[in-house]
């Protein structure tokens, strides 16, 4: 768990920089992070985070089981991760765990050029096939953004409102992982607050 | 209008020209002067407090006085709910103007913003059960038709298949009937956008309410309900500090935290991500990349009430 | 000025009166106590005592308060052919019409105050004092003219019962130009109370241009009924000299407004139906009913049929000249017109309401009760005017000292 908190500090400025960095592939000097902005005028870089990864209870990290088995590459059904695998339907056509799971090792996911990125980047793996929604997601327009609307925010990753192996979208919950609040998708709809009260039911 | 306000706020900011002025103030100076001296000998019997009573609009109040009127909003918050708060007035922020995006396509109903609205601003729980915001079950069949809409819906998940869901709160419009209507300039619009309300003002003649067309502004009809174990005591005197028996409120995009720089409670909690809100001044804000790339309406557009409140559909 | 007191000590003589007058004075005090204690509760727990909500926030007071008025304004169809068209029958009861309007807008005055949330702070409207919130709120409108033509009435009436009762005959540079000021004040209460609807873009069924006109329609055919009415009792009562040819100019005037009311409300009918866009839902709530809301549907068709019975006996001379069927069509009109303005204007205003949700509402028994106290005041005010009025108008109430007692021919001629 201590790898995992470190990367989510670490993601806090990796996430600042992938939203000042043009979608072009291939780092850029981003401007440095900067402090809250309080003026509409100046545009300092605004310090973002984003939320923690909705792991599963004692999943990761997942080389601790990984780092002993066998690679296999074939796509094939496997005997365990029936949790993700009996509601896989993410392409599920022509897609299988490991292309996006890395082969050689299970505590990263893998773009499309092999590249690596942590699970608290996953958005730049989704947004490869997803552009619109990532080009969206980075605007504020599209998924969740909670703080100040002129100052540090923190964004909601997708995977905290999408289940990557069954991602429409059907309810979220708050979860805790690794001792921190986050949010995590669920397999069931929303249940809605009570309806409000009619006005026949108001009396003195 | 920046509010000569207390210290703490905008410290450095220079005010932009003078603040609007309801009446020529000598001449109200003069014949208050007058009034008062009447008014005092005869009610002072009656135990009303005198400088309530006289009180001015709050647009004309000197900073001195906004003070004292906070410390007593704030007393009386002590005597009624026995709990510390803080009342503030903060002003509009120059080179601000809020705008909001609600997203059609995201929003599945579950009336989130509802409650956390209810809890973050101080409503009245029960008789009046009062909700600034209210979502309407609409039918995709029939689109944006409020003759098919149904607001006392009930499920065990939604969206229901074959709904959608539209809430609606204050749509606080750059041209605001309510504003309009009210007899005695309670209600106002504030230069970031927030129609205001002020609560000591306000008449409760209810004329605001017959001219809104989007059913934003409820009535205290008996004394509020609010548990004091729930009061919110982070406060606005124009916002979201608790109100008395008989006069209006409504939503106001949280001028308690918007001001602050904060996001609105509904746009917060909200699950799915269908709410959007910023300055719609500033190039880089959410909600204005949202004017600019998605296909945005207002609700009611036929009554010109250019309101700060868009609809969209994301995809 | 000691006259002025002997003037009072001699109207306090003649509000006294006998059993039918003081069995009538009980009744209206019942109802005022009652009223008194029905507004006490409703102060103490808040407008939640009525069965107003948000969804239709305006209701019975507002109706009542909406009627009213245009009976209040009925008192310039006595006025511009008594003092416009000097016709010397009608120029004798004149007066009668003003305190009618007096009394009305004494009621008037009393549903707004019994409607609002915050009776306490009313010094906000006022001007100098408060922040009225002219010249864009047409409630800041309201209160002016309706109390503009409360003071001309005022004034009015004062100035020339006082003059009567003196003897003396009155000044027509004061008075003439007060009188015809009357007129369009009068008509401006309406139309401005009107506009109050009208300028409302949130309510498709108020935001009408005939609204205005279909007012001053109505408040025309109906609120002289209470005048044909009560010049009937005083020439019973009091010997008071009104010739059947004032009745009934005043009645043939009333057929001209109920038929202009009847052709508007057609006028409304056939844009609503034959356009037929969603604005109908609110007419349709009304005559019609909505699905299984049908609350307002039977009233709706009761005051269409009082409307037009009372037309057809007012259009037609016999009956309009015999005086059974005459009462008949005054109180028809009256019926008709209460529920068309009242309830019948307000309520579909707000059904359904902006967001189109459909709440019935109909009045608590305390509403009723506090509307009652209110009617109360307002016919217990009229009664003691017309109490002091009429005898200095038939001259038996006069000045003790100095003035000689006029015959009644003399009082007819110094009458103006």
């Amino acid at each position: 768990m201590g790898h995992w908190m470190a990367w989510a500090r670490e993601s806090a400025l990796a996430l600042a920089l992938a939203l000042a960095a043009s979608p072009a592939a291939g780092a850029e000097a981003a401007r440095p992070a900067g402090g809250p902005g309080t003026k509409a005028e100046a545009r300092p870089e605004v310090l973002v985070e984003a939320e923690a990864p909705p792991f599963s209870e004692g999943i990761f990290p997942c080389s601790s089981c990984h780092a002993d088995l066998e690679k296999n590459g074939t796509r094939r059904e496997l005997a365990f991760h029936d949790e993700q695998q009996s509601i896989f339907s993410h392409d599920a056509e022509h897609r299988w765990c490991l292309d996006c799971h890395d082969l050689q090792n299970r505590d990263v996911l893998r773009l499309a050029n092999g590249a690596h990125v942590p699970f608290t980047e996953s958005y730049r793996l989704c947004g490869q096939c997803h552009g619109d929604k990532f080009r969206d997601w980075r605007a504020g327009v599209h998924g969740k953004r909670v703080g100040m609307w002129d100052g540090p925010k923190t964004y909601f990753l997708c995977v905290n409102c999408h289940n990557p192996h069954s991602p429409r979208f059907k309810g979220v919950e708050e979860v805790v992982v690794g001792g921190k609040k986050t949010v995590a998708p669920t397999l069931t709809l929303i249940k809605p607050e009570p309806r409000p009260h009619r006005p026949e039911e108001m009396r003195p | 209008m920046t509010r000569k306000s207390l210290p703490l706020i905008e410290a450095g900011e220079a005010a932009p020209g003078a603040p609007e002025r309801p009446l020529d103030p000598a001449r109200r100076a003069f014949l208050r002067t007058a009034a008062a001296g009447s008014a005092v000998a005869a009610l002072s019997s009656c135990g009303l407090d005198m400088e309530d009573f006289l009180r001015k609009h709050f647009k004309e109040l000197s900073p001195a006085e906004l003070g004292r009127v906070l410390a007593k909003v704030e007393q009386r918050n002590q005597a009624r709910f026995g709990r510390k708060t803080t009342v503030r007035a903060d002003g509009p922020r120059p080179g601000v103007e809020f705008g909001y995006g609600l997203d059609l396509s995201r929003c599945v109903g579950c009336r989130r913003c509802v409650y956390a609205c209810v809890r973050e601003n101080n409503q009245s729980r029960e008789h009046p059960q009062i909700h600034w915001i209210r979502v309407l079950e609409m039918e995709k069949e029939h689109g944006v038709d409020l003759a098919h809409s149904e607001i006392y819906y009930e499920a065990e998940g939604v969206p229901r298949p074959g709904k959608f869901y539209f809430p609606v709160q204050c749509q606080q419009c750059r041209n605001p009937p309510c504003v309009k209507a009210c007899p005695t300039q309670a209600t106002w619009k504030e230069k970031d956008g927030i129609v205001v309300i002020d609560y000591d003002w306000c008449i409760g003649c209810r004329c605001c309410m017959s001219a809104c067309p989007y059913g934003a502004r409820h009535f205290n009809w008996a004394t509020p309900n609010l548990p004091a174990a729930e009061l919110n005591p982070d406060q606005h005197y124009l916002g979201n500090r608790p109100r008395p028996k008989g006069v209006v409120e409504k939503c106001t995009f949280c001028i308690q935290r918007t001001r602050q720089g904060r996001y609105p409670a509904c746009v917060e909690v909200c699950p799915v991500g269908a709410r959007k809100f910023g300055n719609l001044l500033d190039p880089e804000s959410e909600i204005r990349k949202v004017m600019e790339t998605k296909r945005v309406f207002v609700f009611k557009e036929e009554l010109a009430t250019h309101p700060q409140f868009y609809y969209f559909y994301a995809t | 000025m000691s006259g002025i007191f002997d003037f009072l000590r001699g109207c306090l003589r003649q509000v006294r009166g006998g059993r039918a007058y003081q069995a009538w004075v009980a009744a209206l005090l019942t109802m005022i106590a009652v009223g008194i204690v029905s507004y006490v509760h409703q102060a103490r727990i808040g407008l939640i005592a009525t069965n107003m909500r948000d969804q239709v926030s305006w209701a019975f007071y507002v109706g009542n308060f909406t009627f009213l008025v245009g009976v209040a304004a009925a008192a310039v169809l006595l006025v511009i052919p008594a003092y416009v068209y000097q016709w010397k029958p009608i120029k004798e009861v004149v007066v009668l019409g003003e305190l009618l309007a007096i009394s009305a807008l004494t009621m008037c005055l009393l549903f707004i105050a019994v409607d609002m949330g915050r009776p306490d702070r009313a010094l906000h409207i006022m001007p100098f004092v408060g922040t009225p919130n002219w010249p864009r709120s047409m409630l800041t409108w309201d209160a002016l003219v309706l109390h503009v033509y409360l003071i001309i009435n005022l004034v009015l009436v004062l100035y020339l019962l006082f003059k009567t009762y003196r003897g003396e005959t009155y000044d027509k540079r004061i008075f003439l130009p007060l009188v015809l000021i009357s007129i369009p004040a009068s008509i401006s209460t309406h139309t401005v109370t009107a506009f109050l609807y009208n300028g409302m873009a949130a309510r498709p069924y108020w935001n009408a241009s005939i609204l205005a006109p279909r007012f001053i329609a109505s408040a025309f055919c109906s609120g002289p009924a209470v005048m044909l009415i009560l010049f009937q009792v005083l020439r019973r009562a009091f010997k008071f000299d009104i010739k059947d040819e004032a009745i009934w100019k005043i009645a043939e005037l009333m057929a001209y407004a109920m038929f202009l009311n009847l052709f508007l409300l057609g006028a409304e009918l056939f844009k609503e139906y034959y356009s037929a866009t969603e604005h109908l839902l609110y007419t349709e709530y009304f005559w019609s009913g909505i699905g299984p809301h049908r609350a307002l549907v039977p009233y709706a068709w009761l005051s269409l049929a009082c409307s037009v019975i009372a037309f057809v006996l007012f259009l037609i001379p016999g009956t309009r000249r015999n005086f059974f069927t005459l009462n008949l069509g005054c109180l028809l009109i009256w019926a008709g017109v209460y529920i068309e303005k009242g309830m019948g204007l307000i309520i579909p205003g707000m059904t359904p309401d902006t967001l189109g949700e459909i709440y019935e509402y109909t009045p608590t028994r305390m509403e009723w009760g506090v509307a009652a106290g209110v009617f109360g005041v307002g016919f217990l005010v009229f009664t003691l005017l017309v109490k002091i009025a009429v005898p200095i108008l038939v001259g038996t109430f006069r000045a003790p000292r100095g003035a000689p007692a006029p015959s009644p021919a003399e009082a007819a001629g110094t009458i103006p």
